[in-house]
Formats: structure tokens, sequence, C-alpha cells
């Protein structure tokens, strides 16, 4: 049985005086137990509000998401802790509290999921920092440090779902790959399902089971990591990948996709990457793929 | 312009943060900084613009043009701020501030600084966040940050770093949120700013191929120490410090290309 099912799901941003963003557009996902699903694509795609839908800080619009079987609605904080998601925000700020010691709201997971054995100097060490950084505020760290933290108040509660948005990105190549394989560790042997939203592909390719490639609020693709990453079908899976900066010291400018990026509050027709994708074709411009695993006029399903 | 910090040493409430950092930006220049998480990359760059926590103590020097920054009445140095030097902060909600519109965030020095007027600062405004990637970039001048993605909001926390023309820019790993598309595009206009401009940027990044992308020299720190400082080529290719070699050595070997001296040996990441 699956753990998540996101359906068809559209969320949509409203303010007053400004257009409707509808940031998410139409999205299906799976996350089974004890799975690892890497979430990638380009900034401002809907990643973000679509992890917030799916613990229910944002309201959904169309579509379902279900969890455990049950609807997830917005219910917040509450229900957050007693379905037992939790999820590690992009802004470290918001998984913590600025006015508390870190080691009191590690302690505060550790009570969650009553666990009695671990102390929060046990899980500081297991992300890779000294026991002593419990006494310390949030301030008093520095990026990786304070994402670290995040992670381990996160693991504290033992979740059955953890969602991480970007918890890494401010690490090290060689902390990243710690971290992310102890963030899946901990999720696989406990059968928890892990969503791991990430813009660095290599921990993604690292670390999921599955990755599913968002652009403009759609998931244009989804398949086995070591088949997306050998063999990206989708247009734009192909420019992501080939994008990637390589390490390589010959001071190589990767390439950028052509056009303009697009706004979700004014899509274009048809396939929404047909303006930018370079084996556009007639129908791409008036009728969008609806379809999976790749959402893509060259691959339609038959 | 250049910039020259010489010794520098912070420590905050005793505890040494800072041992004697050295580095130095020239015009037209990309100095790339890594390090271990915690090392002091980004107390380098509050150092430089007066902005370290309370109870820290500075020694050293930090030079611009010549001139010392350490030293400086708190007015003098404002003027330095936002104007010849600027920054980015490693937490875009740093540089932002959460009740104004970013249009209002992105003209309020500008006009002062630049001495131009309203419908000029707007139009450079909205041209600086199309630069910068932001789609609907006229609509989205008058946002607040909170409507903006993580990504959007670092990217704009960039417009608002150039908007004063910064002979210097301290960059405090300013494409973690991006995508490594947009990354490229912002990568690109950074460059350009350098090569036609003679910006000088300290661009403190944990990804060494977004340093080997757009930086031409390379610094390492680590526990408060720059433990390497060479060209680009030669740190990324032959690093002299065994840290810089275990950082080259944990990137999944696809993702490196071949160094001199070493076949391209294929080795697995499960285990
Ligand atoms: N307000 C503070 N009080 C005491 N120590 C601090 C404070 N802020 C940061 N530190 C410590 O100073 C050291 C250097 O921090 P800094 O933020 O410069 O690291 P960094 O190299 O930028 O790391 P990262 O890559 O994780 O951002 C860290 O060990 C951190 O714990
Ligand atoms: N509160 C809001 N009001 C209006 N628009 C919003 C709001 N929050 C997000 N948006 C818009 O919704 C879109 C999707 O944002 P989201 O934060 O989900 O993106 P993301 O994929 O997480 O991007 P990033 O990788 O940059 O974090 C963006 O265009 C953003 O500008
Ligand atoms: S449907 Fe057409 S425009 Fe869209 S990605 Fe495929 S080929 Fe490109
Ligand atoms: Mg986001
Ligand atoms: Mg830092």
């Amino acid at each position: 049985m699956t753990l998540l099912a996101v359906d068809d799901l559209v969320v949509e941003h409203r303010s007053p005086g400004r257009p409707v963003v509808r940031a998410v557009a139409g999205a299906s996902l799976e996350v089974g137990p004890g799975e690892v699903v890497g979430l990638v694509g380009e900034s401002g795609c809907g990643k973000s509000t679509l992890a917030r839908a799916v613990c229910g800080l944002n309201p959904v619009t169309e579509g379902s998401i279900t969890f455990d079987g049950q609807p997830v609605t917005p219910l917040g904080l509450r229900r957050r802790k007693l379905t037992g998601i939790q999820m590690v925000f992009q802004d470290p700020y918001a998984s913590l509290n600025p006015r508390r010691r870190v080691g009191d709201q590690i302690a505060d997971g550790l009570r969650t999921s009553g666990d009695t054995t671990t102390t929060p100097a046990d899980l500081l060490e297991r992300v890779g920092l000294p026991r002593d950084f419990a006494g310390r505020h949030p301030h008093e760290f520095s990026g990786g440090q304070r994402q670290r933290i995040a992670i381990a108040r996160a693991l504290a509660a033992r979740p059955r779902l953890l969602i991480g948005d970007e918890p890494i990105s401010a690490l090290d190549a060689s902390a990243q790959s710690k971290v992310a394989t102890l963030m899946r560790d901990l999720a696989v042997s406990s059968g928890a399902g892990l969503l791991f939203i990430s813009h660095d592909l290599s921990v993604v390719r690292l670390i999921a089971d599955r990755i599913a490639v968002m652009y403009l609020g759609r998931i244009v693709e989804v398949g086995g990591t070591a088949e997306v990453w050998a063999n990206p079908r989708h247009p734009y899976t192909q420019a992501l990948l080939g994008a990637i900066p390589k390490p390589d010291g010959l001071g190589v400018l990767p390439a950028e996709l052509p056009g303009d990026v697009p706004d979700p509050a004014d899509p274009p027709p048809g396939c929404r990457f047909n303006p930018r994708c370079p084996m556009v074709m007639d129908v791409c411009r008036d009728k969008e793929p609806d379809f999976g695993p790749v959402a893509c006029w060259l691959h339609e399903p038959r | 312009m250049t910039l020259d910090i010489t010794g520098l040493k912070v420590s905050i409430r005793g505890k040494a943060i800072l041992g004697g950092v050295d580095l130095s930006l020239r015009e037209g220049q990309v100095h790339g900084l890594a390090g271990e998480s915690g090392s002091g990359k980004t107390m380098t760059g509050l150092a430089v613009l007066g902005l370290l926590p309370h109870g820290s103590q500075v020694t050293g020097s930090v030079t611009l043009g010549g001139r010392e920054l350490l030293t400086l009445a708190p007015k003098e140095l404002n003027e330095v701020r936002g104007g010849q030097v600027a920054m980015v902060f490693q937490d875009p909600a740093t540089s932002l501030h959460p009740m104004l519109t970013v249009g209002r965030q992105l003209t309020e020095h500008m006009r002062h600084h630049l001495r131009i007027d309203k419908r000029e600062a707007r139009r450079r405004a909205v041209e600086l966040l199309g630069k910068v990637r932001i789609p609907g970039a006229e609509e989205a001048y008058g946002r607040f940050p909170h409507q903006f993605s993580g990504g959007m909001r670092q990217r704009v926390a960039i417009a608002v770093a150039l908007a004063c023309s910064p002979k210097v820019l301290i960059a405090d790993e300013p494409t973690t949120a991006l995508d490594v598309t947009v990354q490229a595009g912002v990568l690109r206009l950074l460059r350009g700013l350098c090569d036609e401009l003679g910006l000088a940027v300290l661009l403190v990044t944990h990804d060494l191929g977004v340093m080997s992308a757009v930086a031409d020299e390379v610094s390492v720190m680590k526990d408060g120490l720059v433990v390497e400082t060479g060209p680009r080529e030669r740190v990324l290719r032959e690093p002299a410090h065994a840290y810089t070699r275990s950082l080259l050595d944990s990137l999944p070997d696809s993702e490196r290309g071949p160094r001199p001296g070493t076949r391209g040996d294929i080795r697995t990441e499960e285990s």
C-alpha cells in the first residue's frame, strides 16, 4: 500500500490585488513505506507548495492528498504530530524556534515519539555535530549546522513520513552524503517514507529510489533513479541533467535553458515546456500532454 | 577595486572563530571560498562589512582600495556597505525585509547612492529582477518576499545586492536554492559583471561544480583558517591540502573530469 498519495493536486496562492498563482497545477505523486522519492525541478516550480500542502499547511484547491488512506486536511501542526508527518523546511528558521535551546527542541521531538533512551546529544552526534551544541540557541550556528539541527529535530519524532525541503543545501559534499545517507537509512529501516526535495542532483541520485521531475506545477517525469539518470526522457529532464556543473577545474559555464523562466500565473498553452523545448512540435502548442510517466508528446504511452 | 583581508582573527565571547584569515579579491575576478561547514566562511564575510554578532572581537586588517575598513566610523562604514561593497547573505531572510515590497527594497538605496529619480530607479529595478531570472518582473516588483519561492527570494537578494552597482560583492552561498539551469543563468550574470564592469566577487560556495564554473582563484577553509589558496585549475585538479583532496574524493566519480595521473576508475556509490 502507498503511504502518501498525491492525486491531481492543484494548489493556488491567492493574495489581494494580485493574479492567482497556480503553483501546483495537477500534480500526482506517490511515496511508499520505506521508499525515498527525490523531487527535483526548476526554482519556483511548486515543490515547496506541494510539500506544504502534504503537511496541511497550504489549502488544496483541487485533487486530493491521502496519507495512510486518510485524506490530509488543513488542520495544521496538531494534526501533523498525530499523523506522523515531519517536515524540514527550506528555511531552517521555519523549523526551529529562535528563542529556545536546540537541545530542548530536539527533546520535544523525542517526547512525541515516546523515545526515552535517546538523548538530544545523541542525535546531534548522528548528524555530525558536537554533543555540547545542545545548550546553544539557533542563531549561534553556521548555516549548515542549523540545517543539521532541523534534521535532528525532525528525526527525533520518528515520523512515518519525513519531508525534507532542501534540508542539506548548505553542507559540503562529504557532509551531504553522510547526512543524506543517515536520513535514508532511518527512513528505510523503520518503514517510513522520505520525500526529498533538492536541487543537488548528485545527492538525489545517491539516496532516492525514484525521482520525480517537476516543471511549472506538474510532474513531467517519474522513474527509477538509475533509469532516469542514465536515460532521461523528458526534454526538461535532459536539460536539467545536462546543466550540472562539473568540478573539473576547467572554468566551463553550464548551459542555461533558452527563453524566459515561466510565470505560474500565466502558463503557456499546451505543453508547459513548449516555449523552451528544443524538440517542440505543432501538437505541443495546443494540447497538454496529460499522461505519465513522461508527460511529453514524444513519449505518449500506447 | 581590490579588497585585502590580512591576519583576520575573530573570537566570540572568548571562543576563537577565525584564526588569522588571508584573502585578496581582485578587480574583475571571482574568488571562490569553499570549506567545511562551520569553518568560518560566513564570519569572514560578515567581518568585512562590520556585521559580526554582538560580543565579537576582531583583529587584523581589511582594506578596500588601500583604506582600512575595520577601524572605520559606523557612519562611514554604512556608506561603504551597500555602496562600494555589497553582500548576499547565506539566509535570504537576512537580506530582505519581510514587510516591504521587493521593489521598495531594490530602489531605496539606489536613489541615494546612484542619485537617480524614482522612475529611473524603478526601471533599473525591474531590469535587475529580469537579469536574475525572476519571471514576470514588472509584476514581481510589487510583491512581498513571502510571495516568492525560496530560490526566487535568493535571486531577489542578489538583485538587491547588485542594485547600487557595487565594486565588491560578497556572495555567501548565493545559489544553494537554485536548480542547475537557473543557477547557470545567475553564474553567467556574475561572471559577466566581473568581465565587463570589473566587479570583484568573493563567492562562498560548497559546490565545487559552481566553483569550477566561475572562480578564478579558489581558497579552502577549515577550522577558522585558510588551508589552501591558488588558481582554480590547480586547486581543483591537484589539491595540495588533505582536506581539499577529501572534498574532491567524496564526489561521485562520474561527476569529476579525469585528473592528471589518474585513470577514470569506476567506483560504485553503494556499500
Ligand atoms: N552567534 C554565534 N555565537 C557563537 N558562535 C557562533 C555564532 N555564530 C556562528 N558561530 C560559530 O562560528 C563558527 C563559524 O561559523 P560560520 O557561520 O562562519 O561557518 P561557515 O563556514 O559559514 O559554515 P556553513 O558552511 O555551515 O555556513 C561555527 O562553528 C559556528 O558554530
Ligand atoms: N504566498 C504566496 N503568494 C503568492 N505566490 C506564491 C506564494 N508562495 C509561493 N508563491 C509562488 O508559487 C510558485 C511556487 O513556489 P514554491 O515555493 O512552491 O516553489 P519551489 O519549487 O519550492 O521553488 P524553490 O526551488 O525556489 O524553493 C512561485 O512562482 C512562487 O512565486
Ligand atoms: S510535449 Fe513537446 S514541447 Fe513538451 S516537452 Fe515534449 S516535445 Fe517538448
Ligand atoms: Mg522551495
Ligand atoms: Mg555560512
